[in-house]
């Protein structure tokens, strides 16, 4: 699997967050995430403008295998959505830590993100779910 | 104990991922299983199917045994080499097992039935071959691999010595032959499939397995997981066991009423089930379901109807199409406007007469 880059935070879930230099939190899911989906199909993606919770479901990735729910990691605001996954959704597995992100958050509390998993932290978990 | 086919560790070099699929560690995918699927519809892909079951009925009796044990009728198989597909049932007329019976000689019968009901299987047909003297032999000396796709057949004919060459081209339909392969090993080629395209599916010993997979890669045939022979044969509108019917589902009511033979005076296992419901009326039907917005139809959820809630028994997304189909067992009768709850959502689909797609393009009135 590639590399999981340093500046992102994990949940459990497989959901990744990336604080941009405006401030914003950039939301995806994990390379593993796409890789256990297999081919994505199709994505539900939130309303801009939408309330969220940390950890409530917001958005839905489904393959041809299965949907599954994902999770913010933070609560606040939809700022922007991924609109290219309506017609592509295949770009979350081609790039899902950088052109397959999902979501943008206006972050309420920031400090919501300090409970989040580190790069190192997630790396583990992974290995262990393979084991 | 899982079991692995000859071929694990040839998948596993490929990169393929693997799950257990009826105690078998199968490759799902090699990568794409949407490629994988496009590639069987255009071109040609191969797959591992060594899981599958191959029974060996010996004995002067074994037509006679076949004709008391499948709900089809092997009497229409009257040329050596020609296959047959069946329901094998319960007394209640429920579906054992789906299977294809060929026919190899006047004493001697080969089926190929699912690995996930492989035990059930063999101790049904063991029980009742007791009483025709028919000698069952279960063969996991074979490996087994379907070539499948528009090309298929040309590149699995290029890999077959010179002197089976137009014999095995001219091979028809649900029809099956020996042939010598690559390295002159023995090969059993059926013209047979789960995907709905041509192509072949090739019983081969063991030990010539890896052999025969590595020719058909450099003959251009792609390797394709299980993952693609699901949407493959969802499109084709062909069962899978245990999803689509089971033990406690008869044929009529899975669509597959076209394989019973109620041929006179023949006595069949499930037979008079099979009557009675009929005469009763059935009251579940097997249909098609097309879900035209975005979304995904899977196994469980829930189908409404005017006459009663039914449920989705396969569904995917399916490729060829770039939308969601289903198969959905409902009520008999007028469904009216027909809706599918997923997840809390009630979402209008459209019932439709399947197969979606055959020969690689999509079907009228899809």
């Amino acid at each position: 699997m590639s590399e999981i880059p340093g500046d992102l935070k994990f949940l459990k879930s497989h959901e990744w967050a990336r604080v941009e230099d405006d401030g914003l939190v950039r939301v995806g899911i994990s390379d593993h995430a796409q890789g256990q989906l297999g081919d994505l199909v199709y994505v539900e993606l939130p309303e801009i403008g939408a309330s969220v919770q940390a950890g409530h479901g917001v958005a839905v990735v489904e393959s041809v295998k299965a949907a599954s729910d994902i999770y913010s990691p933070v609560s606040g605001e939809i700022v922007a959505v991924n609109e290219t996954l309506n017609d592509k959704p295949e770009t979350i597995n081609e790039d899902a830590f950088g052109d397959g992100w999902i979501f943008l958050v206006r972050a309420s509390d920031r400090g919501e993100l300090n409970e989040l998993l580190d790069a190192d932290a997630y790396a583990d978990l992974v290995e262990n779910e393979d084991h | 104990m899982t079991e692995k086919t000859v071929l694990n560790e040839t998948h596993r070099a490929l990169g393929a991922r693997m799950v257990d699929f009826g105690g078998w560690d199968m490759p799902i995918n090699y990568g794409s299983q949407i490629e994988e699927h496009h590639v069987v519809r255009r071109d040609a892909g191969m797959f591992d199917v060594s899981h599958m079951t191959v029974v060996d009925l010996h004995g002067a009796r074994t037509r006679e045994f076949l004709r008391h044990l499948l709900a089809n009728s092997v009497d229409k198989l009257k040329v050596q080499g020609k296959a047959l597909y069946s329901c094998m049932l319960n007394e209640q007329g429920g579906v054992i097992d789906d299977l294809i019976v060929y026919f190899l000689g006047e004493e001697f019968f080969r089926l190929v039935v699912n690995a996930a009901t492989r035990e059930k299987d063999l101790a049904w047909i063991e029980k009742q071959a007791k009483a025709f003297g028919v000698e069952v032999k279960e063969r996991p000396d074979f490996a087994m691999i379907a070539v499948q796709g528009p090309n298929a057949r040309s590149k699995v004919i290029g890999l077959l010595a010179e002197v089976d060459h137009e014999r095995i081209k001219k091979l028809g339909k649900f029809a099956a032959a020996a042939a010598q392969g690559p390295h002159g090993m023995p090969l059993f080629v059926a013209r047979t499939g789960y995907t709905g395209e041509d192509g072949f599916e090739i019983i081969v010993p063991q030990e010539h397995a890896v052999a025969l997979w590595q020719a058909l890669a450099d003959a251009g045939v792609a390797p394709a997981g299980l993952g693609a022979r699901d949407t493959l044969r969802l499109e084709a509108g062909m069962n899978l066991y245990g999803q689509d019917m089971d033990d406690t589902v008869s044929p009529w009511e899975a669509n597959l009423g076209w394989t019973i033979a109620l041929d006179e005076g023949r006595d069949f296992i499930g037979r008079k089930a099979l009557e009675a419901q009929k005469a009763e009326g059935v009251k579940r039907v097997m249909v098609g379901l097309v879900l035209d917005d975005k979304g995904v139809l899977r196994h469980g959820q829930v189908v409404l109807t005017a006459n009663g809630n039914g449920e989705i028994l396969s569904g995917s997304f399916a490729p060829t199409l770039g939308k969601a189909v289903a198969f959905a067992r409902i009520p008999t009768g007028e469904a009216g406007d027909v809706r599918v709850d997923i997840r809390g959502k009630e979402v209008p689909v459209r019932l439709v007469k399947y197969p979606f797609v055959r020969d690689g393009q999509p079907c009228e009135g899809i």
